[in-house]
């Protein structure tokens, strides 16, 4: 990172599920005022704001200035798939670090409850007669003919893809790891869903995706979420109550996935992770073994095995055995997704890049309550956005 | 015969149907699609090239749940065609985890996906057992 280091000075993520009767910015300004509270400053502090939406206008921060205070700072519209609140944040630290501002707000934003599905938009009706359209020139909707572009099946075969290069993964493995995730969100007050879930009911839930049945899916849920980033030199101004709270962004990387054959019929998240987690390592100066949790983006339950490796929290080759070997459960050597992780806190896209930040953040102050991840010094937040993109960020305390 | 057109123009049809993909002069990257540029080395020149006709599953998923107007449940998956990845539905299986193998063996098919108004065709592809 550049000479100055970046802290996040207050942090707040709305509980994650169904809000029929509040709007996106509703949400945005529950978790902004939560922010400024939980950071003890106000709108009035901020020189810029980056506002992530996804799946509504896209154009939020400008009616969320309405409802939080219009100062005249500048705004800046983010969306980048479900990457968008981790790149909402960088946004501000970019800001920060060009010189343009000192103290900034990142917030993120979505309604997701009940939107069912999420696939590719290549589904047309057909014409009168065959007519081509696209770039592969298609007659008719190539979803579900020429693959699939819903979001389980796609995620689904980025697992099993996995097991074609280092051995088969069982259905029973990928299932456990929901099963670890659904176990975590027991303890945690804000997750969409907070039941326990046995592997057999999980198993025998409803296939959406094979092997993902629906509790390994990640949950359609509403909810945001917000954080005020400072410079250390603004932070270094303000009380003593303010800096000891503050949480150091070791690092803040964002890659895109490089080109290799494959990558055009099947997302691949394996690259841009593995590229993006070595960039945050050599900037934090630390190494995997140093991290004390992880919350990974566990849009799928296929998803979270592949990460383990990309992450390099395992060796090469090896994410079946490192989950097997217990490690990644809450009690375990190296906690991921204690929050509950997507699959049953919620994925409300444009929030989660900083709901991650926010669950992390929360353990590295020892204000986790009953689920806190003891001796919790150094954790990692990781997001991908489909079409590919990958955040990481490493806070240290 | 009635008149037949491909569901995409990758796959070409005729006594011996195939899939071509457009190759990139220079590196030989491979694309599927319409490109303006190479994705690996910006390169501007393509030529098409023939894909071998047999490869193997290298992931799949069975899709229970999808766009309206698709029977379910199918077989999404990536299929290596020689040193190319394809996305095809493995099709003429029976679509139950034990009918499926990653590394297992498959070759082309076609079939007619519709008729239009006029009676022409449009001829779908998919891998199927070898």
């Amino acid at each position: 990172m550049a000479s100055e280091n970046l802290y996040i000075l207050g942090i707040h993520m709305t509980k994650f599920g169904k809000y029929p009767n509040r709007d996106l910015i509703d949400l945005a300004a529950e978790a902004a005022q939560g922010a400024f509270k939980d950071g003890g400053v106000t709108m009035g502090d901020m020189n810029i704001l980056a506002a992530g939406n996804l799946r509504g206008t896209g154009r939020i921060g400008q009616p969320l200035q309405k409802q939080i205070g219009q100062t005249g700072i500048p705004v800046y519209n983010v969306t980048n798939a479900c990457a968008t609140g981790a790149t909402a944040m960088r946004v501000v630290m970019m800001a920060i670090k060009a010189g343009e501002a000192d103290m900034g707000l990142a917030v993120g934003s979505e309604k997701l409850a009940g939107v069912g599905l999420l696939t590719g938009a290549n589904v047309k009706a057909d014409g009168k007669t065959w007519t081509p359209e696209g770039r592969f020139d298609a007659v008719s909707a190539t979803d579900g003919r020429i693959g699939t572009e819903t979001m389980p099946g796609v995620f689904a075969q980025i697992g099993m893809e996995y097991g074609s290069r280092y051995g088969e993964v069982s259905f029973e493995t990928f299932a456990k790891i929901s099963e670890k995730n659904h176990y975590h969100s027991t303890l945690n007050p804000l997750a969409a869903y907070q039941k326990r879930m046995s592997l057999e009911e999980i198993m025998k839930d409803v296939m959406v995706a094979y092997p993902n049945t629906r509790p390994m899916c990640s949950a359609n849920t509403d909810g945001a979420a917000a954080t005020v980033i400072v410079s250390e030199k603004k932070l270094r101004t303000l009380s003593k109550a303010q800096q000891d709270r503050a949480v150091k962004i070791a690092a803040s990387v964002l890659t895109t996935d490089p080109w290799e054959d494959g990558c055009q019929v099947l997302a691949n998240v394996n690259t841009c992770t593995r590229e993006a987690a070595k960039q945050a390592y050599a900037q934090a100066g630390v190494g995997p073994k140093d991290i004390r949790l992880i919350e990974l983006h566990d849009c799928f339950a296929t998803a979270e095995l592949v990460h383990y490796d990309n992450l390099m929290l395992c060796d090469e080759g090896a994410a079946v055995e490192h989950f097997n070997s217990g490690a990644t459960w809450r009690e375990g050597r190296q906690p991921v997704n204690v929050s509950g992780g997507l699959e049953s806190k919620g994925h409300p896209i444009a929030a989660t890049g900083i709901a991650n930040v926010w669950e992390i953040a929360t353990h590295l102050r020892g204000e986790a309550g009953p689920r806190q991840i003891e001796g919790a010094k150094i954790g990692m937040t990781h997001v991908i956005g489909l079409g590919n993109t990958c955040a990481i960020h490493i806070l240290q305390k | 015969m009635p008149n037949q057109v491909p569901l995409v123009s990758y796959l070409v049809l005729g006594d011996d149907p195939h899939l071509i993909a457009h190759e990139c002069t220079n590196c030989k990257a491979r694309f599927f699609d319409r490109r303006n540029g190479c994705a690996k080395c910006f390169g501007t020149e393509f030529k098409d090239v023939s894909l071998p006709k047999e490869g193997k599953v290298r992931a799949f998923s069975i899709v229970h749940s999808a766009a309206p107007g698709i029977k379910v449940p199918f077989v999404a998956s990536v299929i290596e065609c020689g040193t190319t990845r394809v996305s095809a539905n493995i099709i003429n299986v029976d679509p139950k985890p034990e009918n499926l193998k990653l590394g297992m063996k498959v070759k082309l098919a076609t079939y007619v996906l519709g008729k239009d108004e006029v009676g022409t065709e449009a001829i779908g592809f998919g891998f199927e057992p070898a």
